[in-house]
């Protein structure tokens, strides 16, 4: 065990992964000479060359596309997309081609892709630097959405994902990059995909989230742990698939279910696993099942009062925590 | 935006179920305008708005119990542009903020506000009435396997919602000193509630409470050689008060038959003049009332309330009388029977079943009564065993007069008008020996009428 940032466990598990496997590659815009905008790729160019880092044209659909194609043709590679917004011209590539080849092959071919791309806010990022887009892939059949909260989830996920057969999207917090680190096994180690992580366990109310909401509804819970209300906190990791049997687990456990995500509530991944409460465990529920999320508004505003309206937080979820509680 | 809050009905009301909506969101509402029906225990009434403008929410559904000055309602007032709006007080702005963040806005409105609002997306009702009572699925699915009755569980949620912990814990508490114990506890609640019950109020949640326990645990969906018929608010506010009636006052039961010839010929020689000088029907009704009344005035123990610890004799004689709707029977008062002539007593009659047939009975028409007269001849009905009006101590149910051959005195055989009169009295307060006389007096004051009896 080596205490390491989530950074830089990303930044290992590319690395340990091109050493082992010749077929890994990475392309993406400034992943090779700049390191990466968030240093993720630092030092990889040097160690492995231009033909396996490659800094890539501004063109997210020619990054993905090509990526699309390598894999196709039997390598592994990784696709970094510099920030989850611009993600939006290769959707093209990932849901037309990427989420449907095996299905369309009829198993003759498959898209062992992996697309990286930092998401998020609460970083002064903006409009363009903010936004989380999980949603948009979570609805589509074919595809993996993982999007993990530690710095040891970081590295096993990404192993796993660079190893599975199919496209998987890998998003990353860029709050958690440099501030969230902890235990990272060492060497060759993967978590599974599809499987939540019971954070803590507690009696009165459910908390189910994801990436960097985790660490906020962690404070959240410690806070009402002093005020005698003990929190069920379910780390989803993978978004797509949900980890069904683990959501049922906790939301019966309790009765009282809070959902929280950064990304805006309408046809969120929380609407989802809301519904599948709904649908399995309805006898169980104690409490209508809350969610709280973003605003549904277009963008994370740029001003630091307006970014803080936007972005949930702990004080949010603890207030959020309180009223379940008390209901 | 004005709130229409539910009004205050009635001294001592404090609270009103909500009945239909007569107005939608939506739709154009004049100032005065009927806006929703109101059944509070003791009467249903219509509440007008005190705006006018659009209805644009609904706070309150029907069949809904809300405390008096609740928001029900809110109505965009005619003229109120933006500029009305902005220029309101702040202290309205914050109520208003505050309905759409407990949820109960209608959904126009919430969409509006949540921009506003923001990250305050957990939303659900605060504001439910206390008296209201709903199980969550698994709070009923933890009393069905263990056996436990949830009307016995204190709720410690909001507005004393029982929980699924309260449920565990109770469980827990309740394993925990075994049988002798429990049993002994449990005895202490049922005589408090026992005691409580005896002001109206009180005694109409609490029934009405143990009922809705009893229903919720029914399947969902009428199979299909049934119909399910919703249950209106005035027909709970009726079941639970017939139930506690019969629950709490042991009822007996008498009837005497009376000889109404001469009054039958007395009526029929005034009906017509009567009808012609006074513009009321002269039925047999008020001979009925006021010779109770006079048979009260001399057993005053027949209009008296049970307390536990005293009974309380009533001075005022206030003689309810029973009037069936369409769906629905009303017990209007007539106030001081004792003051009115037959005259005044038909007046009475004819002016409270108009009103309550139309549903235009006040509050103060429904309540103080300390003795029913009720006309089941009207019916046809030669035999009743009505059911006591509580908190009164009697009821006396007036049969249909039939013609029947009798057996007089002298061993003649002759074709009389007979009436049944039959009472039921609660046993607490009265035995067979006082009812018998009363009962006796009202037969010999009816049979003492003559053709020369006044009217007035």
């Amino acid at each position: 065990m080596t205490v390491k940032l989530y950074i830089d466990s990303i930044h290992d598990a590319l690395q340990e992964e091109m050493r082992r496997d010749q077929g890994v590659f990475v392309v993406g815009e400034d992943v090779g000479v700049r390191g990466g905008v968030f240093r993720v790729t630092q030092g990889l160019i040097e160690e492995f060359g231009e033909m396996r880092v490659i800094d890539a044209p501004l063109a997210e659909s020619a990054i993905v596309g090509v990526a699309i194609g390598a894999a196709a043709y039997g390598l592994k590679p990784v696709a970094e997309i510099q920030f989850a917004d611009f993600i939006l011209p290769a959707v093209n590539q990932i849901i037309s081609e990427a989420a449907k080849m095996r299905y369309r092959s009829n198993n003759d071919w498959s898209c062992p892709l992996v697309v990286r791309a930092p998401y998020g806010g609460g970083v002064h990022g903006a409009l363009y630097h903010s936004q989380s887009v999980e949603a948009l892939f979570h609805h589509v059949p074919g595809l993996k959405v993982v999007m993990p909260a530690t710095a040891a989830d970081a590295k096993g996920l990404l192993l796993s994902a660079i190893r599975d057969p199919d496209p998987v999207l890998f998003f990353e917090h860029k709050a958690l990059y440099r501030w969230v680190k902890d235990d990272v096994p060492d060497g060759d180690y993967t978590v599974p995909i599809g499987k939540a992580r019971l954070v803590r366990e507690g009696e009165d109310l459910t908390v189910i989230t994801y990436g960097l909401m985790v660490h906020y509804a962690e404070e959240a819970a410690r806070e009402l742990e002093k005020e005698g209300v003990s929190i069920e906190l379910l780390d989803l990791r993978t978004v797509s698939p949900l980890d069904r049997e683990a959501i049922l687990a906790a939301a019966k456990k309790t009765g009282k279910v809070l959902i929280v995500h950064e990304d805006n509530k309408t046809g969120g991944v929380g609407a989802e696993v809301s519904a599948i409460i709904a649908e399995e465990a309805l006898f169980d529920l104690d409490a209508p099942i809350a969610r709280l999320c973003g605003p549904d508004i277009p963008a994370m505003p740029f001003n630091p009062p307006q970014e803080r309206f936007y972005m949930v937080n702990s004080e949010k979820i603890a207030q959020a925590m309180r009223k379940l509680a008390a209901f | 935006m004005a709130e229409v809050k539910m009004p205050k009905l009635g001294e001592s009301v404090t609270e009103g179920t909500l009945g239909k909506w007569l107005k939608q969101v939506g739709e154009q509402v004049y100032k005065y305008e009927p806006l929703v029906e109101v059944v509070t225990d003791k009467v249903s009434a219509e509440i007008p708005s005190d705006f006018e403008g659009v209805l644009t929410a609904i706070l309150v559904q029907e069949n809904e119990t809300v405390k008096v000055g609740v928001p029900i309602a809110v109505i965009e007032e005619a003229g109120s542009g933006s500029a009305q709006a902005s220029s309101a007080s702040p202290e309205s702005i914050k109520s208003s903020t505050q309905i759409v963040s407990n949820g109960i806005a209608s959904a126009p409105q919430e969409s509006a506000m949540k921009a506003e609002t923001g990250a305050e997306a957990v939303a659900f009702s605060q504001s439910a009435a206390p008296t209201q009572v709903r199980y969550s699925p698994a709070v009923l699915k933890l009393a069905q396997e263990r056996g436990i009755d949830l009307s016995k569980v204190k709720g410690t949620g909001i507005a004393g919602r029982v929980t699924r912990k309260d449920v565990l814990g109770y469980t827990q508490s309740a394993s925990m000193h075994a049988n002798p114990s429990s049993s002994m506890q449990t005895a202490p609640t049922v005589a408090s509630t026992m005691a409580t019950q005896n002001t109206p109020e009180s005694a109409t949640v609490s029934a009405s409470a143990t009922q809705n326990t009893e229903t919720t645990s029914t399947s969902i969906q009428a199979p299909d050689n049934e119909e399910w018929i919703p249950v209106s608010a005035v027909r709970k506010t009726i079941a639970s008060r017939m139930v506690q009636s019969k629950h709490q006052a042991p009822h007996a039961w008498m009837m005497v038959e009376v000889d109404v010839t001469p009054l039958v010929r007395l009526r029929e020689r005034h009906k017509a003049e009567f009808k012609q000088r006074e513009g009321i029907d002269l039925t047999y009704l008020p001979f009925f009332i006021r010779s109770t009344v006079e048979a009260l005035k001399e057993f005053p123990i027949m209009n008296s309330t049970w307390a536990d610890d005293k009974i309380i004799l009533k001075k005022d004689i206030h003689i309810s009388i029973a009037v069936a709707t369409d769906n629905a029977l009303v017990v209007p008062v007539i106030r001081h029977a004792d003051r009115l002539s037959i005259l005044g007593i038909a007046g009475a009659v004819a002016d409270l079943a108009r009103r309550a047939r139309s549903g235009k009975l006040t509050i103060q028409d429904v309540q103080d009564g300390t003795f029913t007269v009720n006309n089941t001849g009207a019916f046809g009905s030669i035999l009743s065993q009505p059911i006591i009006n509580a908190p009164q101590a009697a009821i006396l149910s007036v049969e249909s007069i039939v013609r029947r051959p009798i057996v007089r005195d002298d061993d003649s055989i002759a074709i009389r008008s007979m009436v049944n009169l039959c009472l039921s009295l609660d046993h607490r307060i009265l035995d067979g020996w006082v009812a018998g006389q009363f009962l006796r007096s009202i037969k010999q004051r009816l049979e003492g009428l003559n053709e020369s009896t006044s009217l007035y």
